[in-house]
């Protein structure tokens, strides 16, 4: 990095900072802060429904992905997010944002009982704790790793062991000045200008990629027809890079792991219910769908080209790497101990791939335009990380201090204790930040945590938005049952070529998946399953709620609002319209 | 909306613009060696440019005062 580089960088830290610097003195009332004064246009909550999600699992994970597995990575994209987002909009959101709720467990307080919003509330927290942890290690771990920042360091005499102290230390500082101003505003704000900078900073490098591959059917030359196919192979787990067959999929990520996330995450609905109308708040996801469908070109193709372009000097990642892959840029992933490459079973040499999207950076932005990308990747870590820590304030400070703690306070109390929340949230990030060095591939992992808290959660919101018969008692015993069944099913299976453990398998193993990721899918699936077949037994058996408490919060106990006399582009309806033929179009060039 | 967004995106986007474009022209060519020897400096740099020169006029007819309330009917409470 040189002086051009740092001054990009400083100058997104400046704006970053002053932007919750300037909505200070607007932050007055807790709606202020928990939900930006439900005062934002649609196409700013879009973006920031996003954005939200662009942390570490996103641009690192999608980029490692890629690399991995090839386009085939967009199935993440295009039968999962989309569809999700699309459904969330329509069907959702009228009931999110209808019912006046200002969190996610509080809608599951109204429609059910205090016990299933506790249940949520509170594994929730943990998640995002743990979430914005692993974006602060990621990053950390990844500036330690390129080197970039040794130099400087180096120069005012700090070794760069203290670099990774020093990266988490800086975003964590950051993200809690600007939240801790500005509340969700200034974290909705930033996302929508990280959002650009990702774009601006990660679009040069599909482009000069493919233009030096000779575009999509020179990268197609270069790598085995499995790279460039999201469909074809998978009929069978056997024939495609994934390891998955097609009803694994559809079910598994497409529905199940998806609709979990998109529809029930209280991160990325957060950002629907600031918006300042129901209109803006049921376009929020589907102007958001618009970029996503478009995203596997930005984080998962340079990924797929880092593996096809002829192999680097060795010299070019970093004086650490001795030897480098015979082919692609990424380099072999390094035993921090020991110092040589980490090995497999087999004795084959492990990819990093976590740094194919960082390699493709520094292989082909000169200085200036690294700089550029340097920034947009630390803005991608820092909005994921204000995302969650957004979420988890708000989920304190109204699901579990105001109603377990303190439920009498003063609204000025319940500020203070939003700005504190923040503090301590970062706080305890940092300390997952430590932990999360244990584990080897974020995403994995992270689709671990997923499946077994978010696969149950989507059943507890299918039956209790539409089957008013749904009880809490119903819902809490689902939930329980649903995490208790992914657990249950981790334990007794083990993707191939994997010892017992944090893998599964731990306490016998019954069936062996093909893949890593097939194992997720099933876990996510029965845990669904089990969830949707409990709530509806245990509803049946107990006392129906009463149906005037459910008006707003059930589809047929809502009366259908009123269609707002919009131009045809604003109407929800047709965004999806639009937003799902896309999706379909681009499932079938890429199949 | 307090502060139109596109307003501090418009501005960073204009200035990072303008410091690409002046490294693009002025600074080391020999540089672009890596980028397949495109100025990728002098073209992105005009891209951000114009794209925040843009978000910047948008975000200003969007603060005007009689613009700031957008028609949109859509304000009105859900019917219970």
């Amino acid at each position: 990095m040189t002086g051009i580089d740092w001054l990009i960088l400083l100058l997104y830290f400046m704006f970053v900072l002053g932007i919750g610097v300037a909505l200070k003195g607007r932050t007055k009332t807790s709606t202020d802060f928990f939900l930006a004064g439900r005062a934002i246009p649609a196409w700013v909550c879009g973006l920031a429904f996003l954005s939200a999600n662009l942390g570490a699992q996103e641009v690192i994970g999608m980029g490692a992905s890629g690399a991995k597995y090839g386009i085939a990575t967009s199935h993440f994209y295009w039968i999962g997010a989309i569809p999700a987002m699309v459904f969330v909009g329509i069907f959702m959101m009228p009931f999110y944002y209808g019912s006046r709720a200002r969190s996610v467990p509080e809608y599951l307080r109204l429609r059910f009982d205090e016990k299933t919003r506790s249940l949520n509330a509170i594994s929730f927290a943990v998640m995002t704790i743990f979430s914005s942890g692993i974006s602060m290690y990621a990053m950390a771990k990844l500036i330690q790793t390129l080197h970039i920042f040794d130099a400087p360091f180096h120069s005012i005499g700090i070794s760069a062991q203290w670099i990774f102290h020093i990266g988490i230390l800086t975003s964590a500082v950051v993200v809690l000045v600007y939240i801790f101003l500005g509340g969700l505003t200034s974290a909705i704000y930033n996302e929508v200008l990280q959002f650009f900078l990702i774009v601006a900073g990660f679009l040069p490098l599909t482009w000069l990629g493919l233009k030096n591959l000779g575009g999509w059917t020179g990268l197609k030359a270069r790598l085995d027809p499995s790279f460039t196919h999201s469909w074809a192979g998978m009929a069978h787990a056997s024939t495609n890079r994934l390891g998955v067959d097609w009803f694994g999929l559809v079910m598994g990520l497409g529905f199940v792991l998806s609709f979990g996330y998109w529809c029930t995450d209280f991160l990325v609905v957060q950002r629907a219910m600031a918006a300042k109308s129901m209109g803006a708040a049921r376009r929020t996801p589907l102007i958001g769908a618009f970029p996503k469908m478009l995203f596997p070109f930005l984080v998962i193709v340079p990924g797929i080209i880092a593996v096809a372009l002829p192999a680097a000097p060795a010299t070019e990642i970093s004086g650490s790497v001795l030897r480098t892959p015979e082919r692609g840029i990424i380099p072999y992933k390094i035993d921090a101990t020991t110092g040589a490459p980490v090995i497999d079973k087999n004795g084959v040499p492990q990819l990093d791939y976590d740094l194919a999207i960082p390699s493709m950076l520094l292989h082909y932005f000169p200085s200036g335009m690294l700089g550029l990308g340097i920034t947009a990747l630390l803005a991608s870590f820092m909005s994921g990380m204000a995302g969650n820590v957004t979420a988890f304030n708000t989920v304190w400070t109204y699901d579990i201090y105001q109603s377990y703690l303190r439920p009498d306070a003063s609204d000025q109390h319940y500020l203070w204790m939003g700005r504190a929340a923040t503090v301590f949230g970062i706080a305890l990030s940092i300390g997952a930040a430590y932990m999360a060095n244990r584990f080897n591939n974020i995403m994995d992992m992270l689709q671990l945590v997923f499946a077994f808290v978010n696969a149950p959660l989507f059943a507890t919101f299918l039956l209790g938005m539409f089957w008013k018969r749904t009880s809490g008692h119903g819902a809490f015993s689902g939930l329980i049952a649903g995490t208790a069944a992914a657990v249950l099913h981790h334990a007794f299976t083990l993707p191939r070529a994997a010892g017992s453990g944090i893998k599964g398998g731990w306490l016998a193993v019954l069936h062996t998946y093909p893949s890593d990721m097939a194992q997720n899918f099933w876990t996510a699936i029965w845990a669904w399953s089990t969830c949707f077949l409990i709530t509806i037994i245990v509803s049946l058996l107990t006392k129906a709620p009463e149906e005037n408490k459910l008006v707003g919060l059930v589809y047929s106990l809502t009366a259908r609002a009123k269609e707002e006399s919009l131009a045809w582009y604003l109407k929800p309806a047709s965004l999806a319209i639009v937003v799902l033929a896309g999706t379909v179009l681009l499932n079938f060039i890429f199949w | 909306m307090w502060m139109d967004i596109r307003l501090p995106i418009g501005i960073l986007f204009a200035i990072l613009g303008c410091i690409l474009v002046a490294y693009g022209l002025i600074g080391d060519h020999s540089i672009y060696r890596q980028s397949l020897g495109i100025n990728i400096n002098l073209i992105w740099g005009a891209g951000l440019l114009v794209f925040g020169l843009g978000m910047f006029l948008l975000g200003k007819r969007g603060m005007r005062p009689d613009t700031q309330n957008e028609p949109e009917p859509a304000a009105s409470s859900p019917d219970r």
